[in-house]
């Protein structure tokens, strides 16, 4: 098993760096000179140089990407282009917010589609089967911010019991913290929760149809002996893929309902650099995020490998 | 003398978008204790379904049943759920066709043998382990005792097919269902297989309903042969009868399509046509359309009845072709 | 012992020398019209269609007939979905604005699908090397949320409509190359391929009249499904004032300014959002219903290829 962990490390690491030069490419493939777009309206030549020599974009190319490579390895991602502060601790400071909404919006959709998915596969046909079909297709058809206008609408607007946007940190004050992360929770969670409803009930549907499946029921067995130690059991492995790429999307922030929430968390830093052409910041919150969904990736591969014995021996 | 396991007029039909299929209809036959019937027919004949289907196996919405699937005179169709699950579980042993998944691949093997045993004999787990060590020493495999912590991935086709069997014998069930059991195997495992489960009738007494489609495997072995086609039955026989005085049309086209060592013929002989679609059978005898012989004007429009033509061998014709040019039976 | 079964070597060998399912595409096309359900998805899809094509035809006022004195009046009888803040009539901007969402989704996915198909036809039919290169970039590509990577597609190029489309294209190459890769593996053992080989067909002879064909009928349910994905995406780049510029109308821009009157204009974020859900949904809905008729698993019985019973 270790083997096999160990195989997978090194196949996401060289995804990563893969990533990390894509992302370096970034820069570099921006039409026109990215630290005159970057300054734009406060250009002055003593500006640019400065800015010039201390993102290294003086040197050579083959050089530069050495260079960002080596020091993106221990963390040093670079200065922001607008702020001057260094962009790891510009990451560091807007993650918190980040993972706070992504667990509370996984909890949600995890709530929702389990027991939707797995009802609605082993009760074929039926009323609750049809709600999870129906339900699901609108949760993955709606826009997240058409939905979470709608919320504020409803919520702030209307019902005036929720505030329309902004932030409390968890460890400040749970409750407004709570008040304010409802929404927000409530949007993400609900589309991701209807993704994985599918994708739970298509797994159950066809473990259900297995052949063990089938062994299980001709020795007798109870039903729900069989949906649990056969059916679901079998039914887990994929479906421990998916909610971990979930959790891993969630985590690596929701860009637009960031936005619309006004959460200060990675997804809003990523719309404000692009918007102002912050190109270290961008790429660091890139480079950040596709390491969080290698990890994240790692880490639904080890469960596995514990859940599925013939991955083990390999 | 009633039967341990009979199927009486029993069919299955399923409702599909283009029409009704009626993949099994009518058949009738009965096992006893320590008897052996091979059911015999071709993909689409209904052989697994209608067995599957009597012991509860094949979901009710959206198939339904008709006819009655009698377990020591008591209709399995009739009960309740519960109690049909218990009497599978108890006293019916299932050995499929795909070892590699029929087998949970998650469960140690131990856990899967004992899970049965446990549930409907109330055996504590360490006599059921016993109990499962000993049945896989007598399937042939080797060190059984760690066997039972294995994964079912660890072991070969022909040793998972073994576990299989053992696994079905674990709650002394009274009779045995074989659906071709051996298809997915090579030909030497098959014979080890088949052998097996003949050493282990004798032992246990067992009656076994053996389905398969190919009439070489079961001639050693069955005491009965029933021919389906088409969801009917068309032949039921004992197996010696069956072999060399076949008195259905399409069972001598089975016979005669056999390769046979010795021959020097050109081309082997293959019933031309297919099978009908189960939601379109033609109003008469089913095999008409392929029929060689034809000779009553009533198999075009009429089913035929299955009629005795000797004792105990029923065929489903209005003529009877038991007296054509015999053909010798060679195991 | 022999086998003694006659047919089963006939249908056997019958279905080693055709190649399978050329029934799939029709398949596909019928499970369109059994659902009610589908088949209004089909005319709210012909209607966005036409809207994209007609807009303006159609359309009661013009995209930017600006009124001042008019604006911000909730839905009535002159202006079905209200006005914004400029006095355009809301309805008539979501007419026209289906034109920019139907030419992003179109231009992307075909992007999209020639990229990623070559990709996976390469990387499926010649293995080794090849694959391992092409896989690991669509990995690479994979790595990233959907929206992440297209806003720093954009970042990139600058806003507009043309950097979408590349943006868009570019994110969903991977879905694309994995389901044609591996429709390829399981097609390129058939005996069919094997014995186009032996009679020296042409490695590209091969993969355009017999691995293609057969590997059709997914790609064709995946393009649906990233047809409503990239309707969504195009929109939340506008949103994000990061896709189409005005003037030019967008059902995602319209939300961005709506969000601004979000108080006293509800209509002018709610009525085009609910453009692009019913869009999107009529588009997976379509998707999946194809989706179904594909799955091996849902045909009955009968249907099925080698039914044993």
């Amino acid at each position: 098993m270790l083997q096999y962990l160990l195989r997978r490390a090194g196949q996401a690491l060289v995804v990563l760096v893969g990533a990390a030069i894509l992302v370096f490419a970034l820069i570099h493939l921006v039409p026109g000179d990215p630290v005159r777009v970057a300054l734009g309206t406060r250009f002055d030549p003593e500006a640019y140089e400065a800015l010039r020599r201390a993102s290294g974009l003086d040197l050579p190319l083959h050089e530069q990407l050495v260079r960002y490579l080596s020091r993106a390895a221990v963390g040093d991602l670079g200065v922001s282009f607008r702020s001057s502060q260094s962009v790891f601790e510009l990451l560091m400071e807007r993650l918190p917010a980040t993972i706070s909404l992504g667990g509370a919006a996984l909890v949600v959709g995890l709530l929702i589609a389990f027991p939707l998915g797995i009802l609605s596969a082993i009760r074929r046909g039926s009323a609750i089967d049809h709600v999870a079909r129906i339900g699901s297709q609108v949760g993955i058809s709606v826009p997240d911010f058409w939905l979470a206008i709608l919320f504020i609408l409803l919520f702030a607007g209307a019902l005036r019991i929720l505030p329309p946007s902004g932030y409390v940190p968890l460890s400040e004050d749970p409750l407004e913290w709570l008040r304010h992360v409802i929404m927000p929770a409530l949007t993400v969670g609900l589309i991701s929760g209807s993704i994985m409803t599918r994708f739970i009930r298509s797994s159950t549907l066809e473990a259900n149809d297995q052949d063990f499946a089938r062994t299980a029921r001709a020795k007798g067995l109870h039903e729900s002996t069989v949906l649990r130690d056969h059916v679901l059991r079998n039914a887990m492995v994929p479906i421990i893929t998916v909610a971990g790429i979930q959790l891993a999307s969630l985590l690596a922030g929701v860009i637009v309902v960031e936005v619309v929430f006004a959460w200060p968390g990675l997804g809003r830093l990523t719309y404000d650099a692009v918007l102002a052409r912050d190109y270290p910041v961008i790429q660091g919150a890139v480079l950040l995020v596709a390491a969080i969904f290698l990890f994240a990736n790692l880490i639904v591969d080890a469960l596995y490998a514990i859940i599925d014995p013939r991955i083990r021996v390999r | 003398m009633s039967a341990l396991f009979e199927l009486v007029d029993f069919g299955v039909q399923i409702g599909t978008r283009r029409g009704t299929a009626h993949i099994v209809n009518g058949v009738d036959w009965r096992v006893q204790a320590g008897e052996t019937l091979a059911i015999v027919g071709e993909s689409g004949s209904g052989k697994s379904m209608s067995v599957l289907a009597a012991t509860g196996l094949v979901p009710s919405p959206p198939a339904r049943f008709s006819g009655q699937a009698l377990f020591r005179e008591r209709d399995l169709l009739t009960m309740e759920d519960r109690e049909r699950r218990r009497v599978r579980g108890r006293h019916i042993g299932f050995v499929f066709q795909e070892p590699m998944t029929s087998l949970n691949p998650l469960l140690t093997i131990g856990r899967q043998m004992t899970e049965a045993p446990r549930q409907h004999l109330d055996m504590p787990s360490g006599e059921a382990r016993d109990k499962a060590a000993d049945l896989l020493n007598l399937v042939g495999i080797p060190e059984a005792a760690q066997r039972l912590d294995a994964y079912p991935h660890q072991l070969s086709g022909g040793m998972r097919q073994r576990v299989m069997i053992a696994m079905a014998l674990m709650c002394d069930p009274e009779v045995l269902i074989a659906d071709e059991p051996t298809t997915a195997l090579d030909v030497t495992t098959q014979a080890q297989i088949l052998d097996l489960v003949t050493r282990l009738q004798s032992q246990f007494g067992m009656a076994v309903v053996w389905i398969t489609h190919d009439l070489g495997v079961v001639a050693d072995f069955a005491d009965q042969v029933a021919v389906m086609y088409a969801g009917r039955i068309v032949e039921l026989a004992p197996t010696s009868a069956l072999y060399r005085t076949p008195g259905h049309p399409y069972t001598r086209g089975l016979l005669d399509a056999r390769p046979r060592l010795g021959e020097t013929e050109a081309e082997l002989a293959t019933i031309p046509g297919v099978p009908p679609d189960p939601r379109r059978l033609p109003p008469g005898c089913s095999f008409w359309p392929r029929c060689p012989y034809r000779e009553d004007p009533r198999c075009e429009t009429e089913v035929p009845p299955l009629r005795e033509v000797a004792p105990g061998h029923l065929v489903r014709s209005f003529y009877s072709i038991t007296q054509r040019a015999p053909r010798d039976q060679e195991a | 012992m022999t086998s003694a079964s006659p047919v089963e070597p006939m249908e056997r060998s019958l279905e080693a020398q055709e190649p399978p399912e050329e029934g799939t595409r029709w398949a596909l096309l019928a499970a369109i019209f059994e659902s009610p359900v589908t088949v209004l998805a089909v005319v709210i899809i012909a209607i966005v269609l036409f809207m994209a094509v007609a807009g303006e035809l159609v359309a009661p006022y013009g995209a930017n007939e600006i009124n001042v004195m008019n604006q911000l009046q909730p839905p009535n009888l002159t202006h079905l979905f209200g006005t914004d803040e400029l006095g355009r009539d809301v309805f008539s901007r979501v007419i026209i604005a289906a034109r920019v969402s139907v030419q992003v989704s179109l231009v992307s996915v075909a992007l999209a699908l020639v990229m990623g198909v070559s990709i996976g036809l390469l990387s499926g039919y010649f293995g080794r090397w090849v694959d391992i290169v092409g896989m690991r970039s669509m990995d690479v590509i994979f790595s990233f949320p959907v929206m992440l990577l297209a806003l720093a597609i954009v970042a990139m190029l600058g806003p507009g409509l043309v950097p979408a489309m590349i943006a868009i294209g570019v994110v969903y190459t991977p879905y694309f190359a994995r389901i044609t890769r591996a429709s390829v593996l399981s097609v390129r053992e058939e005996t069919y391929i094997r014995a186009a080989r032996s009679i020296g067909a042409s490695d590209a002879r091969i993969l355009r009249l017999h691995v293609l064909p057969n590997v059709m009928a997914p790609i064709i349910v995946q393009t649906s499904l990233s047809l409503a994905f990239a309707i969504l995406t195009e929109a939340a780049l506008s949103f994000l004032g990061l896709g189409v510029q005005p003037p030019q109308p967008s059902w995602g821009r319209m939300l961005f300014d709506g969000r601004g009157f979000i108080t006293e204009a509800w209509w002018m974020a709610v009525f085009p959002g609910l453009a692009i859900f019913l869009t999107v949904l009529a588009l997976n809905l379509i998707g999946d219903a194809m989706r179904d008729a594909l799955d091996p698993r849902q045909r009955s019985a009968i249907e099925a290829r080698a039914g044993n019973l």
